[in-house]
């Protein structure tokens, strides 16, 4: 390692209450018109909505049931959060870039757009083009390109927004659309459904290894809009996909809701990969504004021997509120889950995973790491269920926290079912700071505790992070860095 | 309708017999439990967080009758009956549904400064003394507290002044005898003082199989500073029975506490464990137990709070639940803001014996503070395969191995109990009991159906 001279803080305490030195790195505001219908929810904003998006009547009658479900829902407490009050009628729920026409080329695309991706590093230039990946950007929430379609459609690979494949796919979407996730699951799954703007749609067809990283980076805009994505993902008999999700926001004084909802179907031996990296703005110092990341997210393991990996890094948001869960119904499918969730500041996150073994010989995986500074309240929640019929099934969950500071919390909330014999289900969990021996190791050979530190956190998140494709790793790593850099060092 | 409209019914009409028969220092709470009871509306559901697995409206469902006129239990329960711990010569006491019932050796063999008594007699001779305590730990906005201190006329007292050592351990046989569906509202407080020590090795029996019969047990007790406590709680009782005990601890500077709760046959059963840690350089040990067969169900929820620095508390639970039985652990830790150096850690592993039985765990952690080190680990399973096979490759039949793992599962929190004759006792009981012997305390057994 570089010994390189450097003011060394006085102890941990120093660095520690330096949480509020980076600032939101990626706060800014793009300047485009945007194309929103008033602020409110009724059955003719969803009615407007669908008749802009100029959906088919199904669809329509999807919305509406949603809507009129949610109106009989109030929002859930059971979350250790702090939720304020949401005026649900003091938004707007559609905003679509000002200019309708779909780009022919890179260069059709509004500069301005383009620049903020630029400056997010979102690869929509060529040199992302190089690495390999298909980027379907989603500014605000209407998709703005989508490129590599047609090297995708040689394999037969659908992916597009899910606007589009409403349009050219209504009997594929009107299948799988709500299937996993019931426009009844809950309060904002209710909500998304009868709202929602655009988002993502894939379908890899029987026995194709999608030949690229499929990616999405959500945006949240323009100013006071809620962002309501869709994102449905299917599987077909052997196929295979990994889909990257990442987001960042611009700095915003007022809170803004994010409830989004993710549906996966995973087919007779086919593989889902879905890695997150979550950066939205999580609120100033004090805990001002930020976003309300409230997401339901779910996969159908339906097949046999199927199989659906959830990694996610999270450190934005002011609130997270998300649970990706797999449902193994498929005899021998494997359901996995790892996660890093950094809180700092006043941030709250309460996040997990299910996993609802159905079938026999299913497996399922649970590896959480938690790190906590400032005033920030982080918990894991996850709920592992072995029904009567899932006879031999194996569970193996790991949860731990690191605390950096005294004024922050930790908490786990292990829910375990277990109604078969044969199962083995095992849960660990531990809390504790970083250790001063560690710590002391470190200085001893001549690196500084804040870098020390930056060295034991990101050694404590490897087993995670190794499980992101390599693209991603390197900026959910640097992700971490950045968030970790105001609050250690 | 909730259950719980009988009972506050049933004070309404009665409350002046309750007052009567009872004491003062217990009556004065009385209003404000009712009022308490009257907002909560109802009792626990498996909606509530917490309780997903027990419905306290049900257990209070039944029709269950009371004694608040405290009609006589025949006196020589207390010279035939003797549970029987061989070895372990003990001050024993008997309660009888909720009536306290002390022995002469007891009375004879008390030392000084080591009170053991009736609640409602302490409450009417020093009244300053029990209102300093009764009610202060266990809170009145938890429906079960409520209820028991609106319905509580008598229950035991037990004092151990500053510095005494009760080189005896205390036993409280609980018997449940009646001929109609019966409730009893029982009650202990405990007090230790500073430097004090005292075992206490409790038993529940159910004497009239049959009937249906339901405990509502509020326990509270003060460590003070420097005491050493040993808590010992066995149930043996019926199908027919529900049992909910609430238990509230709160452990000053230097105080130990050991406890080991054991469930070998019941009906219905929900624990409860509220441990308030508050002093510095507190230990707590909870250790707990439950063998299922039948429809038994077991529910033990533990919150254990540490709100001082340098305190340790290790939770250790464990389960074999065979047939239909039904087993929930839900157990916390919370470690408040300013609880430096603080260990905790927790650990519940259960073993299902059958197609039928249900575990249900729930552990959690709450930490506020970075200087701790906490964990909590949880497994559910079965029997080791191999283990098996290996036992049986050495001509021990299928069954017997089984026994023998089964037993050999519970030992570590057979071996958290420091009194070694009833460790003794507790393996043996345990042993008996995977032998399908269900009844173990043998007196208890013989002894005729008391009479109300």
């Amino acid at each position: 390692m570089e010994n390189k001279p450097k003011n060394i803080p006085e102890s941990t305490d120093d660095i520690i209450g330096d949480v509020t030195g980076s600032e939101y790195k990626y706060g800014f505001v793009t300047d485009v018109e945007t194309d929103r219908i008033p602020v409110g929810l009724s059955e003719e904003v969803i009615r407007l909505i669908s008749h802009k998006k100029g959906e088919p009547d199904w669809l329509l009658d999807f919305r509406l049931k949603a809507y009129r479900y949610w109106l009989t829902l109030t929002p859930p407490h059971w979350g250790h959060l702090n939720i304020p009050d949401f005026d649900y009628q003091a938004i707007s729920y559609y905003a679509a870039p000002g200019k309708k026409k779909a780009p022919g080329s890179l260069d059709e695309i509004d500069p301005e757009i383009r620049d903020t991706f630029n400056r997010l590093g979102i690869p929509l230039e060529e040199q992302k083009h190089l690495a390999g990946m298909a980027v379907d950007a989603v500014m605000d929430s209407v998709s703005v390109k989508t490129t590599h379609r047609e090297a995708l459609a040689e394999k037969g690979i659908i992916f597009c927004s899910i606007s589009e494949a409403v349009k050219d796919f209504p009997d594929l979407v009107r299948k799988y659309l709500g299937s996993v996730v019931s426009y009844k699951d809950n309060f904002y799954a209710a909500l998304n459904s009868a709202v929602f703007s655009d988002g993502s749609f894939v379908y890899i067809p029987k026995g194709v290894r999608c030949p690229m990283e499929l990616s999405t980076y959500f945006r949240i805009n323009a100013s006071g809009t809620g962002q309501f994505e869709r994102t449905l993902i299917i599987a077909d008999d052997d196929a295979y996909v990994s889909y990257l999700e990442g987001c960042t926001a611009p700095m915003r004084d007022e809170n803004q809701l994010h409830a989004a909802i993710v549906e996966i179907v995973v087919e007779d031996r086919a593989e889902v990969k879905y890695s997150t990296v979550q950066n939205w703005y999580a609120g100033d110092a004090e805990g001002r504004g930020g976003v309300y990341n409230l997401v339901t997210k779910r996969g159908l393991c339906r097949g046999d021997y199927s199989k659906l990996s959830w990694t996610q890094v999270e450190t934005g948001s002011a609130i997270t509120w998300k649970y990706p869960s797999c449902v193994l119904a498929g005899r021998g499918s494997t359901g996995e889950f790892y996660s890093v969730a950094v809180t700092r500041n006043h941030q709250q996150a309460d996040t997990g995973t299910k996993m609802i073994h159905l079938a026999p010989d299913t497996r399922s995986t649970i590896v959480s790491k938690g790190i906590s500074a400032g005033y920030s309240e982080n918990s894991y929640r996850g709920q592992v269920k072995v029904t009567p019929a899932a006879e031999g099934a194996r569970n193996y969950t790991q949860c731990d926290s690191l605390l950096l500071g005294s004024n922050c919390g930790a908490h786990t909330f292990p829910y375990i079912d277990v109604m078969n014999p044969t199962a083995i289900v095992e849960h660990e969990a531990t809390t504790s700071k970083i250790s001063e021996d560690q710590l002391f190791y470190c200085n001893q050979r001549g690196i500084p505790t804040e870098e020390a530190i930056g060295l034991i956190v990101n050694g404590y998140a490897k087993e995670v992070m190794n499980k992101l494709p390599m693209e991603f790793a390197v900026e959910a790593q640097k992700l971490l860095q950045i968030t970790l850099e105001g609050s250690v060092g | 309708m909730s259950s719980l409209t009988q009972y506050t019914d049933l004070y309404r009409q009665t409350a002046a017999k309750i007052d009567a028969n009872s004491a003062p220092v217990l009556n004065a709470l009385r209003p404000a439990a009712l009022e308490a009871l009257d907002r909560a509306g109802r009792l626990p559901l498996p909606s509530d967080e917490g309780f997903e697995k027990t419905s306290i409206e049900e257990m209070y469902a039944p029709d269950f009758g009371l004694n608040p006129d405290r009609l006589p239990i025949e006196a020589d329960i207390a010279a035939t009956f003797r549970c029987d711990v061989p070895n372990l010569s003990t001050l024993l006491a008997l309660v009888v549904n909720d009536r306290f019932v002390p022995t002469s050796t007891l009375i004879k063999n008390l030392p000084e400064g080591v009170t053991v008594c009736s609640l409602r007699e302490a409450a009417l001779n020093h009244p300053d003394l029990v209102a300093k305590y009764y009610g202060r730990l266990a809170p009145l906005d938890v429906p079960g507290v409520a209820l028991n201190t609106l319905l509580c006329q008598e229950g035991v007292f037990i004092h151990v002044g500053a510095g005494v050592r009760l080189h005896k351990p205390l036993q409280l046989v609980n018997i449940f005898s009646a001929r109609f569906p019966f409730m009893a509202p029982r009650r202990i407080l405990l007090v230790a003082e500073d430097g004090a020590e005292v075992q206490l090795l409790k038993c529940d029996h159910t004497q009239t199989p049959g009937v249906k019969y339901l405990s509502s047990e509020v326990v509270e007790i003060y460590a003070g500073a420097g005491a050493r406590i040993g808590w010992y709680d066995l149930e043996e009782s019926s199908a027919e029975t529900a049992r909910y005990s609430q238990f509230y601890l709160r452990q000053e500077r230097d105080s130990h506490f050991d406890s080991c709760t054991a469930t070998l046959c019941n009906g219905s059963t929900r624990n409860e464990y509220n441990i308030d840690v508050v002093g510095n350089g507190c230990h707590t040990l909870l250790a707990g137990m439950a063998i299922g067969t039948g429809s038994q169900h077991v529910d033990n929820n533990s919150q254990l709070t540490h709100r001082s620095e340098h305190s340790s508390s290790r939770q250790l639970f464990k389960y074999v639940l065979d047939d239909r039985a039904t087993g929930a652990f839900e157990g916390s830790i919370e470690v408040a803001h300013g609880a430096r150096f603080t260990e905790a850690y927790q650990s519940n592993r259960n073993i299902l014996a059958s197609r039928d039985a249900r575990m249900h765990t729930k552990p959690q952690l709450l930490i506020y503070n970075d200087d701790v080190k906490c964990s909590h680990g949880a497994t559910t399973g079965q029997l080791d395969a191999e283990a098996l096979f290996y036992m049986q490759t050495r001509g021990i039949p299928m069954k017997e191995a089984r026994r023998m793992l089964m037993q050999a599962f519970l030992v570590d929190v057979i071996d958290a109990i420091s009194l070694e004759q009833l460790r003794d006792r507790l393996r043996h009981m345990v042993e008996n009991r995977f032998s399908g012997d269900h009844t173990t305390c043998t007196t208890c057994r013989n002894n005729p159906a008391s009479k109300i």
